[in-house]
């Protein structure tokens, strides 16, 4: 018994140790949503500057649909534009954009018109408002929404040609089949 | 590597101006006090374990707005707090919320206490049974008593 | 060159750690005097070899030398030579390198000071500093290499994130390290005793100057880090709980358990395997300190590097040092021996409290902070673990142990009569039932946090004073009493000093915490706010430029009822090589109070710009508390009879609890 004693201090040790090796193979940003299987909040987000349609959780019904969240401030978008650029040639799925936090409302339009617009739609997000709805963290994350306005998925970081073909693709065609 | 290139290339919107902004608050005292309770209570989910009250990042002054917005509409303090946690988990608390999930973290700190207690009788108990201790605990001799206070007013109480 | 050399002498110094943490150690195991005198020399060319290290890599970057990767990445040529310097610590390679310049300063130091310690002793002590030693080389060698070249050399460098860019933060790392490794010389100390199968009051007696002085150097390191997030961060707050700063405080909480339970072995000659447990446990928290940090495990609001890769090296390193460490404490520990013996109500049983408190409470911290990573690691989800946790839980912790530390001096070891203490802290009773009635009778709805807050560091201070007063006779014999305070020893000055420096600090945090007034706004110049008193006169702002930084500065005039009380010149500066800005608090101190003002960006059309007005009270009583604990603390370590060591007639351990 009083051997136990002495050992319990090892124990407990040997317990934290156990949990820092699981620990780091953890990625401390790596958040995952809470509205996976909840409907998407109803919301209608005014075009930016130079479009004439904005988008709303009505354009998201009776299909599939990718939903991406943007801004011409955000370095890692740059990386993920020419993909996202690829799937709306092929028209793969379609690409809903929503334009978060732009403090020049010129900046977001004439980010697409020198790097090409990939998007069906866009929304402008200037209060975060859609970001907070959808549980944003940063960008880029992007939301797979069902036929129903469900959200079945949520994509944090750039989309890329692997995690594109390994998880995204096949996951949408999926749904498409119920 | 591939976890590390999602931290790099995950870009969180950048600082501007300090935590609450003149613009933000409400003309009614009473709701803006109702709005920095609640604030000081959410986490700015895009820094490390500080409130949006004091948070300079973007999303966090949104979140603030926000709660204002939700605050003037009429909602409840509690209501503000549960549409957050609708949309970010249990996450965007300070506080964690006392559920299955964080019943040891609320509960440990008896079980320190009670661990402590149970170690501090142990001592005294195993010290009065104890047959290698030289010395019982037992009424102090007048000799004892005697040298013990010589010894307080020399050692100075016996210091730290 | 320089770089190269330096990475050369910290490979030599691998080569001397090496030799000095196995043979001096085989030495003291076979009794060979000639393998335990390895110890001193080795010691000694470690801390020049490591010294020569730093120093070129202080020459890279004081001469910002670009073609150094290190130099890269924290430096810029434009910034000031401080800066240039605490860049040297302000990043993860560099801060190794420190730490281990410290643990081979202390090791050189227990060479050079322990001529009165047994050889065996000495020598086992610095065999298991080396032996921490190689395992930080080997990391740095490994995985963090400040003296990697850099290729194609870039015009000029990326620049020290400008938060860090401070006095106050340049000194902060240095001091927790000195505090941190300082626990290192205790756990070296335990690890011998361990071995050697024998804790004594000699040992004690050896430890505590070592453990003092870590003490020392840490409660200076976390003092300074709250003191800079009170200035820097621009809204008045001084402790976050971050995971950051609950690193520094674990081992803070830890060490100030092991400083009293080492008095309880000195005295009494019992509590013994507690007390090695608490110095093991005081550098394990330290090292987990240094570790939380940088391995990516728990990222938090310090920008500092952070790399999963890295964390493999350091949970081996931890498994090692830690784990080795507990598994001999399994098996030596329980033969030790204790012979003294006491009723709860005693010294030692004031003492136990405060160890049990202290570690319940490092134990709660440890909780928290690892809590959602534990969660997580369990599949349980994502949840925040923040303020309001720590101070519900650890706030309710403190208050008896501070109650419990009114009366501790005045309690006789051994055994004591509860009534009869109290009596003798009667005029403490008094006091702190009128400073209480004087709160209550100003504002009875007054925060409830900030008053208890307020009692109990009254009582804490005038139990203090009493017990000092008592034990010079100021009451019973006045006129010697002067003579007698002079003749106190150092060491009973170091605990009245630092339990009033505790008191201090506690009023200083229950005032800013209860009693903050803030205030925010748009002032056009000419306007005024009042604020707790105070009207506060924006009088414009100004653009200007500083050596790596622009400045907006305000200007603000403080008056009293129409006495100017002193002008404030809060500054916003924007840092363009990272285009980060940073704000730098106007801060003016007074007895009651301090008044802060903070500049935000322009606003409006007429020269208005946002400020942020604040009174804190009591605040600054914070970091003066905190001074008068490091002042008696350091004042205890230069007690003669710690100097001097033990009397020779104490080693043997035996009769050390009847002659205290």
């Amino acid at each position: 018994m009083k051997r136990l004693m002495y050992l319990a201090p090892l124990a407990v040790f040997l317990v934290i140790a156990g949990y820092f090796a699981v620990g780091l193979k953890l990625n401390p940003r790596d958040l995952p949503s809470v509205l996976i299987d909840q409907k998407v909040e109803s919301f209608a987000l005014k075009p930016i500057k130079g479009y004439d349609r904005g988008f709303s959780s009505e354009d998201l019904k009776g299909q599939v649909s990718l939903v991406n969240f943007w801004g011409s401030w955000c370095v890692a978008c740059l990386a993920e534009h020419p993909m996202l650029m690829k799937i709306a040639e092929q028209k793969l799925v379609p690409l809903y954009g929503i334009d978060w936090r732009e403090k020049d409302p010129d900046a977001g339009p004439q980010w697409l018109k020198r790097r090409g617009d990939p998007y069906t739609l866009i929304g402008d997000d200037p209060e975060s408002k859609a970001a907070i709805a959808f549980g944003v963290y940063g960008a880029p994350e992007s939301f797979i929404v069902d036929q129903r306005g469900t959200i079945r998925y949520k994509h944090t970081g750039v989309i890329d040609e692997g995690n594109w073909a390994s998880t995204l693709w096949p996951l949408i065609q999926e749904l498409r089949k119920q | 590597m591939k976890t590390l290139l999602t931290i790099i290339l995950l870009t969180v919107s950048s600082f501007s101006a300090l935590a609450v902004e003149p613009s933000e608050i409400l003309s009614d005292p009473a709701l803006e006090a109702r709005a920095r309770e609640v604030s000081k209570g959410l986490r700015c989910v895009v820094c490390q374990n500080q409130s949006i009250d004091e948070s300079n990042a973007d999303l966090a002054r949104d979140m603030r707005v926000l709660v204002r917005e939700r605050i003037s509409a009429g909602d409840s303090n509690a209501q503000v707090v549960e549409y957050m946690v609708s949309r970010y988990g249990d996450y965007v608390l300070l506080d964690p919320p006392f559920k299955a999930s964080t019943y040891v973290l609320w509960l440990s700190p008896f079980l320190f206490i009670g661990l402590a207690l149970a170690a501090a009788m142990g001592i005294y108990r195993r010290r009065e049974a104890s047959p290698v201790g030289g010395e019982k605990a037992q009424e102090l001799s007048v000799e004892e008593q005697r040298r013990i206070q010589a010894l307080l007013d020399e050692d100075g109480g016996g210091g730290s | 060159m320089i770089a190269e050399t330096g990475h050369f002498a910290l490979v030599l110094a691998l080569m001397v750690a090496l030799v000095q943490a196995t043979v001096p150690m085989i030495g003291a195991h076979r009794g060979n005097a000639l393998m335990m005198a390895m110890d001193k020399p080795s010691s000694y060319s470690q801390v020049l070899l490591v010294a020569f290290a730093f120093g070129c890599l202080t020459y890279s970057h004081v001469t910002s030398d670009f073609s150094v990767l290190n130099v890269v990445q924290n430096s810029h040529s434009k910034m000031p030579m401080l800066y240039k310097v605490s860049a040297v610590w302000g990043n993860h390679e560099g801060s190794l390198l420190l730490w281990v310049l410290i643990l081979s300063l202390f090791g050189s130091a227990v060479a050079l000071f322990g001529g009165n310690l047994p050889p065996t002793l000495r020598a086992r002590v610095l065999g298991v500093q080396a032996m921490i030693a190689v395992g930080f080389y080997l990391f740095m060698l490994l995985t963090s290499n400040p003296f990697l070249r850099q290729f194609p050399i870039p015009l000029d460098g990326k620049e020290m994130n400008p938060l860090l860019q401070d006095p106050g933060l340049a000194f902060h790392p240095p001091f927790l390290y000195l505090g941190y490794v300082g626990f290192s010389m205790a756990f070296s100390f335990a690890i011998a005793a361990l071995i050697e199968g024998r804790v004594d009051a000699a040992w004690a007696r050896w430890v505590r100057p070592w453990t003092l002085a870590a003490w020392t150097f840490l409660t200076i390191g976390v003092a300074l880090g709250s003191w800079w997030a009170y200035y820097e961060l621009g809204w008045g707050g001084w402790w976050f709980w971050d995971p950051v700063e609950n690193a520094s405080f674990m081992p803070w909480l830890a060490g100030t358990a092991l400083l009293h339970s080492a008095i309880v072995v000195e005295k009494r000659d019992t509590m013994k395997a507690w007390t090695i447990f608490l110095a093991i446990l005081a550098f394990s928290l330290s090292l987990l300190g240094t570790f939380l940090v940088r391995s990516g495990v728990l990222t938090s609001v310090h920008a500092f590097a952070t790399d999963p890769e890295r964390g493999v090296f350091i949970l081996m390193l931890l498994l090692i040092v830690i784990g080795g460490s507990l598994v001999l404490f399994a098996i030596r520990a329980p033969a030790l021996k204790s012979t003294g013996v006491f009723k709860p109500i005693s010294r030692e049983g004031g003492l136990l409290l405060n160890n049990l408190v202290m570690s319940t409470g490092a134990a709660v911290v440890l909780l928290g902070t690892l809590y959602p990573l534990f969660l997580d690691a369990v599949g349980g989800g994502k949840v925040s673990v923040g303020p309001p946790f720590f101070n519900s839980v650890f706030i309710p912790l403190m208050l008896p142990m501070l109650f419990a530390m009114g009366f501790g001096p005045v309690l006789a070891w051994k055994r004591t009569d509860m009534v009869e203490a109290a009596k003798r802290l009667k005029l403490a009773f008094i006091a702190t039932g009128l400073v209480l009635a004087a709160m209550l009778a100003i504002a009875f709805d007054g925060p409830f946090m900030g008053i208890v807050g307020i009692t109990i560091a009254t009582w804490v201070f005038m139990a203090t004073a009493v017990e000092l007063a008592e034990r010079i006779k100021l009451f019973s014999a006045p006129r010697q009493a002067l003579s007698r305070l002079l003749r106190q020893q150092r060491a009973s000055w170091g605990m009245t000093l630092a339990h009033m420096g505790l008191a201090i600090a506690i009023a200083g945090m229950a005032g800013a915490g209860g009693w903050k007034v803030e205030k925010i706004q748009t002032m056009v110049p000419g306007q005024s706010v009042n604020l707790a008193g105070y009207d506060f006169k924006f009088m414009g702002a100004r653009r200007a430029q500083g050596p790596n930084y622009t400045i907006v500065e305000g200007t603000f005039q403080v008056s009293e009822d129409g006495n100017p009380v002193v002008t404030l010149h809060p500054e916003k500066r924007n840092y363009p090589v990272r285009q980060m800005p940073t704000t730098e608090a106007a801060i003016h101190t007074l007895f009651m109070g301090d008044l802060y003002a903070v500049i935000g960006d322009p606003e409006g059309s007429e020269g208005g710009f946002v400020t942020r007005l604040y009174y804190n009270p009591l605040i600054a009583w914070m970091w003066f508390g905190a001074f008068v604990m490091v002042f008696g603390s350091v004042i205890s370590i230069s007690d003669r009879r710690y100097r001097v060591g033990a009397p020779k007639g104490h080693a043997s351990g035996k009769q050390v609890g009847a002659k205290a």
